[in-house]
């Protein structure tokens, strides 16, 4: 036994300084030389000012931008320093509760709108922090979006499919629409496209 | 089953297939001291050893083997202990994270050393920098270290003949460190940075939102502790949503790799196995009884989920897959994964001992969060942790030969050695300690106050929950049922004692049957001998693991997910 102790300790504080120390900061150097925006979070800037990251969801409740995926974190939704999901089971009351209220908030911003919700419109996400939503629940908002904006459906729906993303590499994944990127579009859609 | 998800179980297990091969030769020549990397790696090698007394030609007994192992892992748990609950003395912690409470400290020390990763506590709101790159990060490489080196030693007592020896601890342990986890996990982790994955000492950032509100997003060295997090089964991740977070696994591609990073190192021991042992036709069989069992739960998890959720359909929600949508039960999943990768990475990452996870267990369907259930409760032996899943299966193949043993009338034999009453004794010992520790455990859970103050979800899936935490503590995986409040002293105590032991007492057994089985002659192959390479060997170790398995947890099954399934069909 005795003589275990000395190469334990050694072993242990050597291979703690290469795995916990010279690596993080070796992958950090590495990192941070060949993709810089990405290892600082991929943030997004307008006008000189950090609006957000492509990567986090942000919380949208003005029925003049597209909603994304509703969030279960706290106290506050889409909190990027506390992400989770609801974790409710499926025969939970309070699940079936929450997506019926998704469900109206949909429909009394865009009341003429009688289609089903697209699931993952009414759905929280795992994260809390989810950028995308589906193609199908980006086309659901646009007629609400372009009504509200005072814009043609054809100009919203044509920088929606812009922003929709197939699979990637043609497998990979699911096809989705980045919120956040196509909000900014959004606002950046210059007034001629208005009827 | 969409012909989308088929696809990519296809290609999945085709690239997982194809890289069983190379990467378990490499880990064989590793361990066995002739690989071209062992004279890159070298100097740091001898400075090591020189610094440590090692002498490396000094082979170990299974006893001083498993002293070692002991008293390395020991020292982590005092280690991770110590910095969680020193951090804000400590550099490196700028959100200046306080220090973490004794019972939840004392949790996450055991669960990281035993690679299990059990999380009661969340990442960003918890642990500084230096806590997860000095405390967390080392043990997701080192815990791995230890399950590969178990392994190896069982793979030498098959192979050696009248052995005295399984090898040296510390030389395997710096070995499979320096060669096998460190680049692999270096390559991936820059791959992950490329596509999105943070990587910085940054403090958290406010970001103005579009309508005015304040985000602030957490920062972090993330990609290099993700990287190590999947390679080695561990599945603690840098943040509370684990690989649901986007800056952790932050594309459809990233995500493909880290679900192929999970079963990479546990496929291809099975290819070392079969090289070490001289023919490797045996670690093909070993490989073939995994996958099978593995396909057959992923359709299953992936079926479900795309059924979706009857109650969602009564209110007017659109779940049919289609061109435009995943479709599908979509509570607690992220739109880049959908359904295929969520009920893929589910089966994965629990058949597997990862833990780590893409959508929120707690919100599958009943059968559908059952599937993952039921690949721990099987003993973590589908492909498994990074080496424990491998001992773990060869446990369950001893035991199937010594069924078929007693069908024939036969002395058994595995891989050339003789099993004999000593081996049965580790075998059993091995089998029955974790459902002891996760039935007990759960009985005690139920029945008593603490225990029912952590439920979060009413009704069967409440019950659900419990179980799900002492299954995954006990067979050291650390995924989920997420809804139970488990950051309290009962639940830290309880669960760190059945991480503890759930680890502990498998490996100790198995070291002893690797130093009896080395001490054997190596038998030739007779006609009287029982093939285990063929079709009907891989059978019967499938029917033995589930047999096993199920006997155990079949009564608890239904009372959680079963029940929970017929109430939620039946519209109550």
């Amino acid at each position: 036994m005795k003589t275990l102790i000395r190469p334990a300790i050694t072993l242990f504080v050597l291979l703690s300084a290469i795995t916990g120390l010279i690596y993080p900061l070796l992958v950090t150097g590495i990192g941070q030389a060949l993709f810089p925006e990405q290892a600082a979070g991929s943030l997004i800037e307008r006008d000189g000012k950090r609006v957000g990251s492509r990567l986090i969801g942000q919380n949208f409740t003005d029925p003049t931008y597209f909603w994304g995926r509703p969030s279960a974190t706290g106290p506050y939704p889409n909190n990027a320093a506390a992400s989770g999901g609801s974790n409710l089971g499926p025969l939970n009351p309070a699940l079936k509760e929450a997506v019926e209220s998704r469900v109206k908030a949909l429909r009394e911003a865009d009341p003429g709108n009688t289609q089903p919700a697209p699931v993952d419109l009414v759905t929280a996400s795992a994260s809390g922090l989810d950028p995308h939503i589906s193609p199908a629940a980006a086309e659901y908002q646009v007629a609400r979006v372009a009504r509200l904006r005072g814009l043609t459906s054809e100009a919203v729906q044509n920088l929606m499919d812009r922003h929709t993303e197939d699979r990637q590499w043609g497998i990979f994944g699911e096809p989705r629409v980045n919120v956040l990127e196509l909000n900014l579009a959004l606002d950046r859609l210059p007034s001629e496209q208005k009827p | 089953m969409t012909p989308h998800a088929w696809l990519l179980l296809g290609l999945y297990l085709f690239i997982l297939l194809a890289l069983v091969k190379p990467l378990g030769i490499y880990i064989a020549n590793v361990m066995e001291g002739r690989s071209w990397a062992l004279r890159v790696g070298g100097p740091i090698e001898a400075i090591i050893y020189r610094l440590g007394g090692v002498r490396k030609e000094r082979t170990m007994g299974w006893l001083q083997y498993a002293l070692a192992l002991l008293l390395f892992n020991t020292l982590g748990v005092f280690a991770v202990y110590a910095l969680q609950r020193l951090q804000l003395w400590l550099p490196l912690n700028p959100q200046q994270m306080a220090n973490v409470g004794p019972d939840s400290a004392f949790n996450t020390a055991v669960s990281f050393v035993t690679n299990t990763n059990w999380q009661g506590y969340a990442g960003e709101t918890t642990m500084g920098y230096l806590t997860q790159m000095l405390a967390l990060t080392v043990q997701n490489f080192l815990s791995a270290a230890t399950g590969i080196v178990v392994v190896i030693a069982l793979i030498r007592g098959f192979a050696r003949h009248t052995a005295q020896d399984i090898g040296n601890a510390w030389v395997d342990l710096t070995r499979v460190t320096l060669y096998v986890l460190l680049p692999l996990a270096l390559i991936f982790a820059v791959f992950l940075v490329s596509q999105g994955a943070i990587q910085n000492f940054a403090p958290y950032q406010d970001v103005a939102t579009l309508e005015n509100a304040t985000q602030t997003l957490a920062m972090g060295p993330v990609a290099s502790q993700e990287a190590i997090k999947m390679i080695g089964t561990n599945g603690g991740g840098f943040f509370n949503a684990n690989s649901a977070h986007p800056y952790e696994n932050p594309t459809p591609l990233t995500n493909f790799f880290q679900m192929l990073s999970i079963f990479l190192i546990p496929g291809a021991l099975c290819y070392t196995l079969g090289r070490m042992v001289g023919d490797t036709r045996q670690g093909w069989a070993v490989l073939a009884a995994m996958a099978i069992i593995f396909v057959v739960a992923a359709v299953a998890a992936i079926a479900f989920e795309q059924q979706g959720n009857p109650l969602f359909a009564a209110a007017d929600v659109d779940q049919t897959a289609s061109a435009t949508q995943a479709g599908g039960n979509m509570e607690g999943k992220e739109t880049r994964f959908g359904i295929a990768d969520s009920g893929l990475f589910a089966t994965l990452t629990t058949a597997a001992s990862c833990g780590a996870v893409i959508a929120m267990h707690d919100s599958f369907t009943p059968l559908g969060g059952m599937v993952p259930l039921v690949m721990m409760q099987l003993g973590e032996v589908v492909f498994g942790g990074v080496g424990s899943g491998l001992y773990g299966m060869l446990v369950f193949a001893i035991m199937a030969v010594f069924i078929a043993g007693l069908m024939i009338g036969r002395t058994p034999e595995y891989l050339g050695k003789k099993i004999e009453a000593y081996e049965m004794k580790m075998t059993a010992i091995a089998i029955l300690v974790t459902p002891l520790l996760v039935l007990g455990g759960t009985a005690i859970a139920v029945m008593t106050a603490a225990g029912q103050a952590g439920i979060f979800n009413p009704g069967p899936h409440g019950f659900s929950e419990v179980l799900y935490a002492l299954t995954s503590a006990g067979n050291n995986n650390g995924s989920a049922f997420a809804g139970l409040s488990a950051n309290t002293p009962f639940y830290n105590v309880m669960l760190a004692i059945a991480m503890w032991f759930g680890r502990l007492a498998v490996i100790m057994p198995v070291l002893a049957m690797a130093g009896s089985l080395a001490a054997k002659k190596r038998l030739v192959a007779t006609a009287g001998t029982l093939p285990t390479h063929g079709p009907l060997f891989v059978t019967l170790l499938i029917g033995t693991v589930l047999l096993v398995g199920l006997l155990n947890y079949v009564p608890a099954l239904a009372l959680g997910p079963m029940v929970e399934h017929f109430m939620l069909w039946a519209g109550r």
